[in-house]
């Protein structure tokens, strides 16, 4: 801030406890013009009002308390542009993004740590950082699978930080939810072998998207037709004559799903686009659901999580994640 | 408890009216309260209705306990001092007749817009900006009365509840301004016109100062009017009154920083936001000094008056709420609190146990007083609405002291790799018993605001003067 509000701050709290200390002293003092004790001779409406003095503990109290304050103002960050005698701060708070965050804290490092967060931030890499070290040298797989107390201990962990993290969108038991995928079945759609699971985990993933077809299809009635022959890809009854119309146009469809409808994943390439024979609908499996995805598009998002939580921890819930779709 | 018209002139038809309407919103406000409170341990209970959810309805609880229960109330009790204690009637002619019905529109538009969503997102002052409007032109209104009858006065001095009230109505009208300044885009939508941190401490700049001036200031000026009265006894300290008054009004404006700790909010605003707030500490408790020790010489009053002791309980709960206010704003011990049920602990054991309590004193001192009797229907029945009001504000407090610390821990465990130990859903079901007990509180509350009413109705259609004070030998 410019220095004209730093002393404005600065005038004006001080001056608020200086004032506050002399209006103490002015009423330590017995001004009114009676005795203490007595009545200072004022009356509303029947109520009169005793010149008592202040009571010493709660006058000592407040003093001390004003003192308090002064000694904390010069201490910590308080008066403007003053940083304080120890030079204390909660947090880099001019930084934008987590790069800048990151390199804040290797800074305060050098600098002896005096802000808050970097501190904590270090002191935590310092403590829990062998342990997650120590899992990152072990394969994925293996600490899914193996039964060893440090693999367990790891799935434990992923599971703790799964549910911190990821269970705001793939729920607690890893479900899913319309639009969320499950992670606890067989279908993937960006692939479900360890370090396919980890790449996503560690980039993010933005579906290819499907484009709304409603125009494409000839409007309702074309998306009707799609949508029967595509329930009827996974067995579900449908009316056989919009299922056959509908085979014919799937052809559209193809390029992404596949010509059997298995989807992206089966056919080698990483657009997103789910199998369609398997029951298993992420965005509803009802006749409409079905319908209102074909007509107005998709496109699912998973967020990067590399630089929220770094490659080891990731490592880590990898394995919790593999090891949910091998039970 | 004779206290008599000695003065025919004064106007106490506004004092009724805002009386009355104290204790049904009372109702209102903790009916509402009641309900939120029984959602979050049955949702099931918004019925998958929009206008029935918690996120609508929680506004409109707060609105309806601070603005229209707690309001009504100042307005009641500050147009009844001010008049007695200057010997003046109000300043303004139909003024005050306009911020009667002017209050109770903003009131009543606040339960329609709220349920239907209409919310400017900003804690206590969520109203959008028309209604803010009204009510600034309603609570300048409310000044030009107040301060003309000051103004006007017969007395040399003037009497220390006019101090706080005079203090909370200036304040309350530069907050509600300051922090509704906004740009309308529709009729009711609007942006504010700060944004980011700035924002947020606008926000609760007003918002601590909602809690400093009208719901203590104000309800200072209620005490230092009604606790002498009640008890016959002199005020204790006028220098302690002095100091007090002072120091109250200069720290409060400063403590807002305190509910931004830890955020964006720069390092020096969260610092003086801490120091004032502590230093604030012992000039909250020179107005429950003065209160308590007005009593000295007339604490056998406590066994027989169920007014006064809801009068004196309330002082303890201020105390109570005056220490923890400041311990809360430390940051270390807000690092806890914050964002737990501890604040919502906190914010009732202010709103149930002083603000509720001084009120409904005040108001069962004042019923018979403008209703030409000289006692309430029941004085049993006061006792009956003390012990269940007391008891629903303990079960309430202990039970958010319990949740919110328990959250609090549970938030901050770590296990030895590092990672949390309990998910956001695990606290909330640790929670769960804590939120039926709060809702057994909440119960007892509202049955007790249900007596009150039922009493003030009973002593407002009793034959004139036919209940006769109770002579105490």
């Amino acid at each position: 801030m410019s220095s004209f509000w730093s002393i404005w701050i600065t005038v004006l709290t001080l001056g608020t406890l200086v004032g506050c200390y002399l209006l103490l002293r002015y009423c330590l003092k017995n001004f009114v013009g009676v005795e203490e004790g007595e009545p200072t001779g004022h009356v509303f409406d029947g109520i009169e009002e005793l010149n008592n003095p202040l009571p010493k503990w709660w006058s000592t109290f407040f003093l001390l308390t004003i003192i308090w304050g002064f000694g904390y103002l010069l201490l910590y960050p308080g008066l403007g542009n003053f940083e304080g005698l120890l030079g204390w701060k909660s947090s880099n708070q001019g930084i934008l993004n987590l790069s800048e965050s990151k390199v804040s804290v290797i800074d305060a490092k050098e600098a002896g740590m005096l802000v808050q967060y970097d501190r904590e931030i270090s002191a935590a890499d310092k403590r829990y950082g062998p342990i997650f070290e120590a899992y990152a040298k072990r394969e994925i797989i293996d600490l899914a699978t193996a039964n060893d107390d440090e693999a367990i201990s790891a799935r434990k962990v992923g599971q703790r930080l799964f549910l911190q993290n990821c269970s705001q969108c793939h729920g607690s038991d890893a479900g899913g939810a319309t639009g969320f995928p499950s992670l606890t079945d067989q279908d993937w759609l960006y692939g479900g072998s360890p370090e396919m699971i980890k790449a996503t985990l560690i980039h993010g993933r933005k579906a290819n998207g499907m484009i709304a077809w409603s125009a494409a299809l000839g409007g309702e009635q074309g998306v009707k037709e799609v949508a029967a022959f595509v329930l009827s890809l996974s067995g579900r009854e449908v009316d056989a004559k919009a299922a056959e119309a509908g085979k014919v146009k799937f052809a559209m469809c193809a390029a992404c799903h596949g010509s059997e409808g298995k989807g992206s994943v089966e056919m080698g390439i990483a657009l997103g686009a789910p199998n369609l024979t398997d029951n298993i609908w992420l965005y509803g499996g009802s006749q409409r659901a079905v319908e209102s995805s074909i007509a107005n598009g998709r496109a699912g998002i998973m967020p990067a999580w590399d630089k929220i939580l770094g490659e080891q921890k990731i490592h880590v819930i990898s394995a919790y994640v593999y090891s949910l779709s091998q039970e | 408890m004779t206290t008599t018209l000695d003065h025919p002139s004064y106007n106490f038809n506004v004092v009724r009216q805002f009386t009355v309407m104290t204790v049904i919103w009372g109702i209102v406000g903790t009916l509402v309260g009641v309900l939120i409170a029984a959602q979050l341990i049955w949702p099931a209970l918004n019925f998958d209705t929009p206008w029935l959810t918690y996120s609508r309805l929680r506004p409109l609880h707060t609105n309806a306990v601070i603005f229209a229960f707690g309001t009504s109330a100042l307005f009641a009790t500050s147009y009844y001092v001010v008049q007695r204690t200057c010997k003046a009637t109000l300043f303004g002619g139909k003024l005050a007749a306009f911020t009667f019905w002017g209050w109770q529109a903003v009131i009543v538009l606040a339960v329609i817009t709220l349920p239907m969503g209409y919310t400017s997102s900003k804690e206590y002052a969520e109203l959008e900006w028309p209604i803010d409007i009204l009510i600034a032109v309603v609570w300048i209104s409310y000044a030009i009365v107040f301060f003309g009858t000051l103004v006007n006065r017969k007395t040399s001095h003037i009497y220390v509840a006019n101090w706080f009230f005079g203090g909370f109505i200036l304040t309350v009208a530069v907050l509600h301004i300051g922090n509704s300044m906004v740009i309308p885009v529709s009729m009711m939508k609007s942006y504010s016109i700060y944004s980011g941190a700035i924002d947020a401490m606008m926000q609760w700049w007003y918002g601590h100062n909602a809690v400093g001036f009208l719901l203590t200031a104000g309800f200072l000026g209620i005490m230092y009017y009604f606790v002498p009265k009640q008890a016959e006894r002199p005020v204790y300290s006028y220098r302690l009154s002095i100091v007090h008054f002072w120091a109250l009004v200069s720290l409060y404006i400063w403590a807002g920083p305190h509910h931004l700790h830890y955020t964006a909010l720069p390092d020096w605003a969260q610092s003086v936001g801490m120091v004032m707030s502590i230093v604030l500490f012992l000039p909250s408790w020179g107005g429950m000094i003065n209160g308590i020790m007005t009593l000295s010489g007339a604490w056998h009053k406590l066994r027989y008056d169920p007014i006064l002791r809801f009068l004196i309980v309330s002082l303890s709960f201020y105390g109570m709420s005056t220490f923890e206010g400041p311990m809360m704003a430390i940051k270390s011990v807000n690092a806890l609190s914050h964002y737990t049920d501890w604040t919502i602990g906190h914010v009732h054991s202010g709103a149930l146990g002083w603000v509720a309590m001084v009120s409904i004193g005040a108001m069962y001192h004042l019923i018979p007083v403008l209703f030409n009797q000289g006692r309430m229907y029941s004085i049993r029945l006061i006792n009956v609405h003390f012990w269940l009001h007391t008891a629903g504000i303990i079960l309430y407090i202990v039970a958010m002291w319990i949740s919110g610390v328990m959250q609090g821990l549970m938030w901050r465990a770590v296990n030895t790799d590092g990672t949390l130990t309990y998910s956001f859903v695990e606290s909330l079901i640790a929670s769960k018993p804590f939120y039926f007990m709060r809702f057994v509180g909440g119960v007892l509350v509202v049955v007790g605001f249900l007596i009150m009413a039922y009493n003030m109705f009973k002593t407002i259609y009793a034959k004139d003067n036919s209940l006769k004070p109770v002579e105490i030998t």
